[in-house]
């Protein structure tokens, strides 16, 4: 689901850059970007929000009165009631909701980081391979790559979710992995450029092995690409993985997540709003917040496109 | 220029060729068969139909005679619906997905054009803002979700369109769908188009335009739009097949007739036939876009057909 | 006396910033005679492409122009654009710097040249695209009919810097504004470009002003010639006059950091200091921190521009003789 940030054109234009700019001088490129997302006060606000989001998520389960699975057999299908502590209010079963959506928001992100991760493993190995062997190798790697751009994607991904089961962590593997082509190609590129430098000639003539000049000498020079990659990378996941949990086919009872909230709230959203204002409150607060720091990280590292 | 297209077709071929047999690989690659369902069938039955099926053969036979099937132009039976090809049942739900996806492609690019243009040419004024405001909420919150918050209001609370279900002929059964699927598809076009016009409207070829004495209209028209095209026709490709695929959930949310319908059972069904044959109809026709999209962009930007 | 065609009066040009303005052309006075060659010299940042953006009307969005500039008795500066589009391209035209991006690139010459002889002349679309033709082959295209098929990336810099000097001369314009024009062209173009300007120009009786930082440019080509820095005229006068009997210290330092044209001395010198910034002008005279031949007058009142016989004007208080070695 490539495209709600334009990360493909900001990352290309970045790249380009990043190789027709010779060794910076003092400030590089990223730190300067950096410097620059730091006056941009969206991004800086949707950053907080963002933290406390993540915060209450992963810490906030341990403060609130019920557990995400905890019946309560004297409200169900109640309203916001702040005597008993739920106060999101409970669904048909008496589960409390801000119990819920805490625990569904920890999913979402957890699929969300665990995917980048992925996708940011393989795109960067893949990339890095490819543009450091070149020639042959090069040309058939990034064939694959044209033709994996080629397979409509959410097809693809219920495709894995249904043939190797529900489970969350082949979920997570699952869109990780047709997650990557973005950051192979723009690692290709910087590739090809950083060896011809001289660190990598000298690494070279030291005798290192292909494998060790790009773990070593290649990878670390990625890290600006990479960490804004992320970025833009997540907001995708998070939308890609509660659109499949909305279809039944992500995250399973009695665990939640954003997508599943939403899908249990919409058929009776008439009766029970709350059930889904709450989780689709979060989830769009949550992906405002990643789509501004994005967009601030375009902005930084594009300042003339205003 | 029809040299350029000879080339791209032919470099497609290939493309497709390779991604069929990746499809059907992992596809049949993966645990599960069509007939695990909860009842087990009688050992005999299930090996007739594992032959009837030619699912008995070794699995590089199999391919070999799908892909000549396909070569025919055949995608197969259904595994699962009884008596039904593939081709059959893609023939009842997607031209219902190819008329909704299309018809939200076709307003939501207009839309947007129009809107880039407009916030373009009066930046930071505020039908700039106004619009920004709208593409953010279009491209940021997701489809399902839209679907059901525009169900409630304009379904439920205001019932000025029905919330769901379909009845042949009836267009306003279509307008919440089709505004589920438009509105990302045109923030995401507009946000382009605004950028390249402000862009273009900067160069020194506009400015040349202006001190020809053309005026404004012409200007624009002429000088300031074309260009300013070029990096929204490189989206329409992806953008119509994330239409087309985004289709699918719509058509699940509003219960409407579509191939969405049939994929997702079949999915979870394993029915090899009708997976395959989506999924392949599918990227058929990304790559046709791309193709066409490539030829545009050659029509647009000279540059591109010298490469 | 010759007929004017352009007369600028007390034109400025401001430009609103976030926080602040600056005025890139102040209280600017000047005549154009009809089929003369007027060369507008000064440093980058010296307000003399945008002096003359303002009156084609072509500045950015954040600036503002106030002032007159007459063409007859018609005022250009602040005028309606939809009345300006009636002037622009016909009677007043314009070539900018970098022929490599002022030309469309996604149409063909033909259509880029031929609109303005429709828009302007009336021409239907055949007789427009015929004369075009003529005039490409006029500023010296080879195969004008082939080329006027083409796309401008099709061309060299040096073609289509010939392109443009065609497109502004298609309807006979009474003025064209040529900014920078040879800069971004080969040496070896140049001199061929700056020919064809006195040819044409000359031809169709069109008053040339030329924008340049090069006095190599100025010395082959304008008649009269006007300095500025800091947004203002500092001097005007013939070309001779300037060359040879510069009465702002300004005009003299610029000859004498120029090869060729440097007589009198045997080095090239720069002159001293940096062009100012039109934001933190100094008190007084803008350019007494570079002057050799500053006094106290100089750093309280700005000296005014003002005849000092024939055709000529200064904005200096200085009255002595220049003599360069007191720079030096």
């Amino acid at each position: 689901m490539a495209g709600i940030t334009g990360k493909d054109q900001v990352l290309t234009t970045y790249a380009n850059k990043l190789e027709t700019l010779d060794a910076p001088k003092g400030r590089s490129l990223t730190q300067d970007a950096l410097s620059r997302l730091a006056r941009n006060k969206a991004a800086v606000a949707s950053i907080a929000v963002l933290v406390f989001i993540v915060l209450a998520a992963f810490i906030g389960p341990y403060f609130v009165p019920w557990g995400y699975s905890e019946v309560d057999w004297t409200s169900i299908r109640k309203p916001p009631d702040f005597e008993k502590g739920h106060y999101f209010g409970t669904d048909q079963n008496g589960r409390d909701m801000l119990a819920r959506v805490l625990q569904g928001t920890q999913m979402s992100l957890i699929v969300a980081g665990v995917a980048t991760l992925v996708s940011v493993v393989i795109g960067v190995i893949y990339g890095a391979v490819a543009g450091y062997l070149g020639g042959r190798v090069d040309s058939v790697m990034m064939r694959i790559v044209d033709i994996m751009y080629a397979l409509p994607y959410i097809l693809f991904v219920i495709i894995l979710v249904v043939m190797f089961g529900r489970h969350p962590v082949l979920l997570f593997v699952g869109i990780g992995a047709i997650e990557w082509l973005t950051m192979a190609r723009i690692v290709r590129g910087q590739t090809l450029t950083l060896k011809e430098r001289e660190f990598i000639e000298a690494a070279r003539a030291g005798g290192a092995s292909p494998w060790t000049i790009i773990i070593r000498h290649i990878v670390p020079n990625l890290t600006g690409p990479v960490v804004i990659y992320a970025t833009l990378t997540i907001p995708e996941i998070i939308i890609a993985e509660s659109f499949l949990s909305y279809l039944g086919l992500g995250v399973q009872e009695p665990q939640t997540s954003l997508g599943t909230l939403i899908s249990a709230g919409a058929p009776v959203a008439e009766v029970l709003p709350w059930m889904l204002m709450a989780p689709a409150i979060v989830l769009v607060t949550l992906l405002f917040c990643l789509t501004y720091i994005g967009d601030g990280l375009r902005d930084a590292l594009d300042p003339k496109d205003r | 220029m029809l040299r350029y297209a000879s080339r791209r077709v032919l470099s497609a071929i290939p493309i497709a060729f390779i991604a069929v047999s990746i499809c059907f690989f992992i596809l049949r690659l993966a645990p599960g068969g069509p007939f695990d369902g909860e009842r087990a069938l009688p050992p005999l039955v299930l090996a007739n139909l594992r032959a009837h099926y030619n699912l008995d053969q070794p699995l590089i036979n199999q391919y070999f005679i799908y892909i000549w099937r396909l070569l025919q132009g055949d995608l197969g039976p259904s595994m699962v619906i009884e008596g039904f090809e593939v081709s059959q049942l893609i023939a009842i739900g997607f031209p219902f997905t190819l008329t909704l996806a299309l018809s939200a492609f076709v307003i939501a690019t207009i839309i947007g054009i129009l809107a880039g243009m407009v916030a373009a040419v009066n930046q930071n004024k505020w039908p700039d803002y106004v619009m920004v405001l709208a593409v953010m909420i279009g491209v940021i919150v997701p489809n399902f979700l839209m679907a059901a918050l525009l169900q409630l209001w304009f379904g439920v609370y205001l019932d000025w369109f029905p919330a769901g279900g379909w009845v042949s002929g009836r267009w306003e059964y279509l307008v919440l769908p089709i505004t589920v699927l438009a509105w990302p598809h045109a923030g995401r076009i507009s946000r382009l188009m605004r950028g390249s016009m402000i862009e273009v409207l900067g160069t020194n070829y506009v400015r040349t335009a202006r001190s020809k004495g053309l005026g404004e209209r012409l200007v624009m028209a002429r000088h300031a739009i074309k260009p300013a095209l070029v990096p929204v026709v490189s989206y329409l490709g992806p953008g119509l097949s994330y239409l087309l695929t985004g289709s699918l959930a719509v058509e699940q949310i509003f219960g409407l007739p579509g191939i969405g319908k049939y994929f997702v059972t079949a999915a979870l069904n394993r029915d090899y036939g009708i997976v395959l044959g989506t999924t392949l109809l599918y990227m058929f026709i990304i790559l046709a876009l791309n193709l066409l999209v490539d030829l545009l962009y050659a029509w647009l930007d000279p540059k591109v057909r010298y490469r | 006396m010759a007929n004017t065609v352009l007369d600028v009066q007390d034109l400025s040009v401001t430009f609103q910033l976030r926080d602040s303005e600056v005025d890139a052309v102040r209280e600017m006075n000047f005549q154009l005679t009809e089929g003369e060659t007027l060369a507008v010299v000064g440093e980058s940042g010296s307000g003399k492409s945008q002096a003359f953006l303002s009156i084609m009307g072509l500045l950015a969005r954040n600036g503002r122009a106030t002032g007159k500039a007459l063409m007859g008795d018609v005022n250009l500066v602040g005028m309606d654009k939809r009345r300006l589009d009636e002037y622009r391209g016909r009677d007043i035209a314009m070539i900018f710097q970098d022929p490599m991006t002022s030309l469309n690139p996604t149409l063909r010459l033909r259509t880029q040249l031929a609109e303005v002889l429709v828009r302007h002349r009336g021409f239907d679309r055949k007789d427009a695209v015929r004369t075009s033709i003529e005039m490409l082959e006029r500023v010296g295209i080879p195969e004008p009919a082939k080329r006027a098929n083409s796309y401008p990336h099709e061309l060299s810099g040096g073609m289509r810097q010939r392109v443009m000097i065609a497109m502004a001369l298609l309807c006979q314009p009474k003025i064209l504004i040529a900014d920078e024009p040879t800069t971004a062209l080969d040496v070896t173009v140049q001199a061929q470009m700056l020919d064809l300007f006195k040819s044409l120009t000359e031809d169709f009786g069109t008053a040339l002003v030329l924008i340049t930082h090069d006095l190599g440019v100025v010395a082959g080509v304008a008649d009269r010639m006007m300095v500025m820095y800091g947004g203002r005229s500092v001097e005007t006068g013939s070309v001779n006059d300037l060359f040879y009997d510069p009465r702002h210290p300004y005009t003299l330092g610029l000859l004498h950091s120029t090869p060729h044209i440097a007589h009198r001395a045997e080095r090239l010198d720069p002159i001293r200091g940096l062009p100012p910034s039109l934001e933190h002008l100094p008190k007084g005279c803008s350019f007494n921190p570079r002057c050799a031949f500053c006094f106290d007058r100089c750093l309280e009142e700005r000296p005014p521009l003002e005849p000092i016989g024939g055709d000529r004007k200064k904005a200096c208080f200085y009255e002595g003789p220049l003599r360069y070695e007191e720079v030096a």
